[in-house]
């Protein structure tokens, strides 16, 4: 097994035990990015080679001699007896929605091309001092507005490893596919509706969606602010609780992040699953959704290679002394993608107003009259078509006319969603779960250029992931299986607030118990 | 609620997003804004009674989870000429914009 492949906590041993070094697991990472990632995002990159078609492309900026530097100074740390930190040499992507200083910043957008950030992002500052190695910054859909990745303006858009005719999912699609891809062993994305866990789940990762507040947004650039939370990207649980474990925790920069201690992740991991209560609802295995074309809402059934092996997952855990709780009632799961229509619009529209060609970023290369002028060339030459659909639902349903039949009734839709997560995990009522267990994603991975186009049917890959966003709640996404065309299919854990560990000592029972199982042995497409 | 978003309606939204579109990006626009709210509209048949307050986070913000704000102490920017550099037009440490337009308001 290459370096590269390696997951980081055993990449951490062999570096303690001076095995390896740091700059030999970079080099690693590096190499395997000329293999297999081709040319990275650009802005006006031309039409797509059929080269193009067969590569990842996770990458819009690829820090190559930072990189090698911070490996150095790890390898230098080492050899002098001091402790390097706890992520050590291990090799990191960022998801270039979070600013680093002196890198582009891009949030895969025209408006934000050529902005380097003046300052880093908490989470970044907190990898980057536990000693990881950060590789570059990862491709998403237009600041973070989509699940395919496809609305990029840096192209070509990531395509999915295991089978790049696939998307990744999104909008952490450059982060889960440069793991699933072994460019890198972790990455550091963010999750709006489902943005960890649907790309983790279709490109076969671990992905973990924090609590609200359990990491710092300092240096995010904004989407959703009541719904926005970074998480990792890993290949296995314990790389995913080992960078969680990083990131974690109160930062004096964002009144939002938590004052709640960060337990020990790891020391927890090998608890077992017995005694706990873990839960099965009906209302996450049928979506419904509007048909695309008569707009009318139908109900049906997931299809069975997404429900097999989360009813699968559920015997595993049953047999390692789980006790599993079926019918939990979450009646107002359906009603998660109208009320995020709603809700995330309206703060993307109030995010979305900062960039307008004065301050910093993209402005009109056309002479303008006077500023109103400048405003709204800048804003039409900058932004996709993505950004402005949400600047114009957020503005519409907002408006003082509106509000009390959209946004404010979406606020209230939200308790509603809320409540289900709440009655299901209290302690002393009826399901007194410890976690709730269903699919990640209603399908696989869809085609490039399936569904792109169409925001409805995009918004609703989203389905089983957004309660979460709504509630506040902690969400993982592990691999179950692979599904008859040999893509992954996810499967999800949902806690109450800061149950992280809970979610993550699950997983890797899960993990462990499946660890021989034929599918496990499967490789992406590009690396086979 | 109101059945779709007209024409008009969509241009003065565009105005008010200091935006200016295309009339192929409007068409697009108008008409997926119009298939979200159809989607929207799912929020108008739950029943809500008075009781269900509005839900600004999903996580309750309480003083046991909530840091104290910080002082309200100006702190300077170690180097501000990097900041006003990231502006696309400077001259002496100003950020340069076109005319402002004037309105008299009544």
């Amino acid at each position: 097994m290459e370096l590269c492949d390696i997951p980081a906590y055993e990449l951490s041993l062999l570096l303690r035990q001076k095995q390896i070094s740091a700059e030999e697991i970079t080099r690693a990472c590096l190499e395997r990015i000329d293999a297999v990632d081709g040319r990275s995002g650009a802005l006006d990159s031309g039409s797509l080679t059929p080269e193009d078609e067969q590569k990842v492309h996770a990458f819009i900026t690829i820090t190559r001699e930072s990189a090698l530097n911070q490996a150095r100074a790890v390898d230098q740390k080492l050899a002098a007896g001091d402790d390097p930190g706890l992520l050590a040499g291990i090799p990191f992507t960022t998801k270039d929605i979070f600013c680093v200083r002196g890198t582009p910043s891009t949030a895969a957008s025209r408006i934000l091309a050529n902005y380097t950030a003046p300052y880093t992002a908490t989470p970044v500052t907190r990898m980057e001092a536990a000693g990881a190695v950060m590789l570059g910054k990862v491709n998403l859909d237009e600041f973070t507005y989509g699940s395919s990745n496809e609305s990029s303006a840096f192209q070509p858009a990531p395509r999915n490893p295991w089978n790049p005719a696939h998307v990744p999912g999104g909008s952490s699609g450059g982060s889960a596919s440069s793991v699933a891809a072994g460019e890198a062993a972790l990455s550091l994305g963010t999750d709006t509706a489902g943005s960890i866990r649907q790309p983790a789940a279709f490109c076969g990762v671990v992905g973990v969606k924090p609590t609200y507040g359990r990491v710092s947004r300092y240096g995010l650039i904004a989407f959703g602010s009541s719904l926005d939370c970074p998480g990792p990207v890993a290949r296995n649980v314990v790389d995913a609780a080992l960078m969680l474990q990083v990131i974690a925790g109160a930062d004096p920069r964002d009144s939002t992040a938590a004052n709640v201690p960060v337990p020990d992740y790891l020391a927890q991991l090998d608890g077992g699953v017995k005694g706990l209560r873990i839960g099965l609802s009906p209302d996450y295995f049928r979506i419904a959704f509007p048909d695309p074309q008569t707009g009318e809402y139908r109900e049906q059934p997931l299809p069975v290679d997404i429900e097999t092996p989360v009813l699968r997952a559920a015997e595993v855990l049953a047999s390692l002394g789980a006790e599993i709780v079926e019918d939990v009632p979450m009646p107002n799961t359906r009603y998660g993608i109208p009320a995020y229509f709603v809700i995330s619009r309206v703060e993307a529209a109030s995010n979305l107003h900062r960039y307008d060609g004065v301050k910093y970023g993209y402005r009109t290369p056309q002479r303008t009259g006077d500023l109103t002028k400048l405003y709204r060339q800048t804003r039409n030459e900058g932004f996709g078509l993505q950004p402005k659909l949400r600047i114009l639902m957020g503005m519409y349903v907002s408006a003082a006319q509106y509000s009390a039949q959209y946004y404010q009734r979406a606020l209230r839709v939200r308790t509603l969603i809320r409540r289900d997560f709440e009655q299901a995990f209290d302690r002393s009522g009826k399901y007194r779960l410890d976690a709730l267990l269903t699919p990640t994603t209603p399908t696989t991975a869809f085609k490039m250029g399936a569904v792109y186009g169409d925001s409805v049917l995009m918004q609703y890959a989203d389905q089983l992931t957004v309660p979460a966003n709504h509630a506040g709640i902690p969400g993982l996404s592990l691999p179950g299986g692979l599904d008859a065309e040999r893509l992954p299919v996810g499967i999800q854990l949902l806690g109450p607030d800061f149950s992280e560990d809970m979610l993550l000592r699950i997983g890797r029972a899960y993990e462990l118990a499946t660890q021989t199982e034929d599918w496990r042995k499967v490789k992406p497409l590009v690396l086979r | 609620m109101s059945d779709s978003i007209d024409r008009d309606t969509f241009d003065h939204l565009v105005g008010l997003a200091a935006l200016e579109l295309d009339q192929q990006q409007a068409d697009y626009l108008l008409r997926e804004l119009n298939n979200q709210l159809k989607a929207i509209r799912e929020l108008a048949a739950i029943p809500l009674d008075e009781s269900v307050p509005a839900s600004l986070h999903g996580v309750p913000y309480v003083s046991s989870v909530s840091p104290e704000l910080r002082e309200d102490v100006w702190q300077p920017h170690p180097n501000p000429e990097e900041i006003i550099a990231q502006a696309p037009d400077t001259r002496d440490g100003y950020i340069v914009v076109p005319d402002i337009p004037h309105t008299t308001l009544d």
